[in-house]
């Protein structure tokens, strides 16, 4: 392993460079990341071999996606909050046509009112699309989990896109130190890409095609039992990854400190940082917390979450999106699968629009979450209300 | 841990700063985190950037609140930021100014007053005084080597540029390393 300090977005562009993609479509608008100017000049200075189009609108850097991916390409696209909305139709036909496309999502929150800063709600609006999502804690999380996904979109079990988030700014603009894998080592881990099937003209198919009510249904059931099934592909191919470079992803969920936790707290992305941090104080005061971190959102590890948390006498979520009129969509699904359990689970939504947390907000939700004060927004200024 | 936190104005290259100190961090051993205070960034406006340094990895992604060092691009900021927010009596203040004033600096901190303007002016031409800041910085905080820093400006800018800017932070180095200012 060898340690390089680079900002989180050229970590990630350097990392798809070595992935492969034979083709990369994006819109560099605002709120953009540093990743795809980043590949745009690796391509251009000859250090990968890749079609780079420029598109005019998200809209058509994810349907040139999928026009290469079904010619028999290995694509790449990035995007972020608007320019992920603004691919919507695409992103569910993606899935649906079951093109394992690999996507960063630099998290950002949705207008209006107008942000660029950092919230979950973008990658969280497509969590019905049918693609997979992994949620990276720190920048290193963001390199290995690129590598990870092609392994297991490719997968012809699987044929899924997949979405790998890792919290905007936060991350996205961070320097921090990262290894950067060898590009032997990840030639080995990938391989080339071979397609399930393609589009050739020599023996016509035709993806995305019209369903009548008598083959729609089973296409869903299909595409929802293939999401299922990528669970047991990312153990596997996560455990491969720990064999090949050191870093473990067997796991969809991560406890720390949760074994004799009374409080948990379950959280997705760069929170899990400041987080460990806040419980390691907590727990210098005798305070017994712990953290659940869920690095794969979908599939949703149910049964995992279930079973990490069945000793704890209090869970409290941390959300950085809302679903406006119900709760965060984390807290939801936490929910359904400690149902029955009667443990507590109270959900905090904090963090939107770019709202900085910090230890001390760790150790509030805590404290709340010991009074049973919870399902609310923390953090409110009172005095704009 | 030590955090340092960076006020500028936008274009005055305060992000460079907080990430070319990062590295230099980093190639002396340190585990190092740098990284933007996200606001609208514009020209003029004031910016703020971050940088952690432990021997230990990172994960805290909090902004910085209460840092033990800091320096100031442009001390007219001081008039409208309170750029000493959070610091305490141990902390180190590092001030881009032609006069000295009298700060409302908490009691104990150590302050460095340094014209990096005209330190820039003379060496790189230009009034861009990141890189005479990271020299005072380096001398008065010891986070850093005089060679490390050399490494990341060389990294960063070329040729004639990396000399230049190195040679302003190498004069102001050695002006705080001496007690000059």
């Amino acid at each position: 392993m060898t340690l390089q300090i680079m900002e989180g977005s050229i970590a990630v562009a350097e990392t798809v460079r070595l992935c492969r993609p034979q083709v990369i479509s994006a819109y560099p608008i605002t709120p953009q990341t540093h990743i795809v100017e980043g590949l745009a000049s690796i391509v251009a200075d000859g250090r990968l071999d890749a079609e780079y189009i420029c598109v005019d609108s998200e809209f058509s850097a994810l349907s040139c996606c999928i026009g290469a991916s079904a010619a028999g390409s290995r694509v790449y696209s990035a995007t972020t909050s608007q320019g992920l909305a603004l691919m919507g139709e695409v992103v569910f036909n993606a899935a649906g046509m079951r093109l394992p496309i690999v996507m960063s999502i630099a998290n950002r929150a949705i207008g209006a009112p107008l942000s660029i800063w950092n919230d979950q709600q973008d990658s969280i609006m497509m969590r019905d699309s049918g693609w997979l999502q992994f949620y990276a804690e720190d920048n290193q999380e963001a390199v290995d989990l690129h590598i990870l996904a092609y392994k297991i979109c490719e997968d012809h079990d699987i044929l899924l896109p997949a979405f790998v988030c890792f919290d905007g700014f936060i991350l996205s603009h961070v320097f921090e130190p990262v290894d950067i894998p060898s590009s032997d080592e990840v030639d080995k881990f990938l391989g080339p890409f071979a397609p399930y099937q393609r589009l050739d003209v020599k023996d016509p198919i035709s993806f995305g095609m019209y369903a009548t009510p008598e083959y729609y249904l089973e296409f869903r059931y299909e595409h929802d039992l293939a999401v299922y099934r990528a669970a047991d592909a990312v153990s596997r191919y996560g455990k491969a990854f720990g064999e090949m470079f050191g870093r473990d992803y067997a796991a969809l969920v991560e406890g720390y400190k949760l074994e004799d936790a009374d409080v948990a707290i379950v959280a997705m992305g760069s929170i899990c940082g400041t987080t460990k941090d806040a419980i390691d104080e907590m727990r210098a005061e005798g305070k017994r917390v712990g953290l659940l971190k869920i690095r794969c959102f979908r599939p949703f590890p149910s049964t995992d979450i279930a079973k990490a948390l069945a000793h704890v006498n209090t869970i409290a979520v941390l959300d950085k999106n809302v679903s406006l009129g119900a709760k965060g969509a984390v807290a939801i699904e936490v929910k359904e699968a400690c149902y029955g359990s009667c443990i507590p689970v109270y959900d905090y939504i904090l963090g939107l629009g770019g709202r900085d947390v910090c230890k001390q907000d760790i150790k509030k939700i805590v404290e709340l979450a010991e009074k049973g004060t919870g399902d609310m927004f923390y953090g409110l200024r009172e005095e704009l209300l | 841990m030590k955090e340092l936190r960076i006020h500028g104005r936008g274009g005055q290259g305060s992000v460079t700063a907080a990430e070319l100190i990062a590295t230099a961090a980093f190639a002396g051993g340190s585990y190092a985190q740098a990284f933007p205070a996200f606001g609208v960034e514009r020209r003029g406006a004031p910016v703020q950037a971050f940088v952690r340094f432990s021997n230990e990895k990172i994960r805290l992604r909090s902004q910085i609140y209460e840092p033990d060092y800091i320096i100031v691009q442009d001390s007219t900021l001081i008039h409208s930021v309170n750029v000493f927010s959070g610091m305490s009596g141990e902390g180190i203040a590092i001030i881009n100014t032609e006069r000295k004033k009298n700060y409302d600096l908490p009691a104990g901190a150590k302050l460095i007053v340094i014209d990096a303007t005209q330190i820039a002016l003379e060496e790189i031409g230009l009034p861009i005084t990141n890189t005479a800041l990271m020299g005072a910085f380096a001398a008065a905080s010891e986070e850093i080597t005089l060679e490390a820093l050399k490494g990341a400006i060389e990294e960063r800018f070329p040729g004639k540029l990396a000399e230049t800017n190195f040679a302003a932070a190498k004069r102001a180095y050695s002006m705080v390393a001496e007690g000059a200012v």
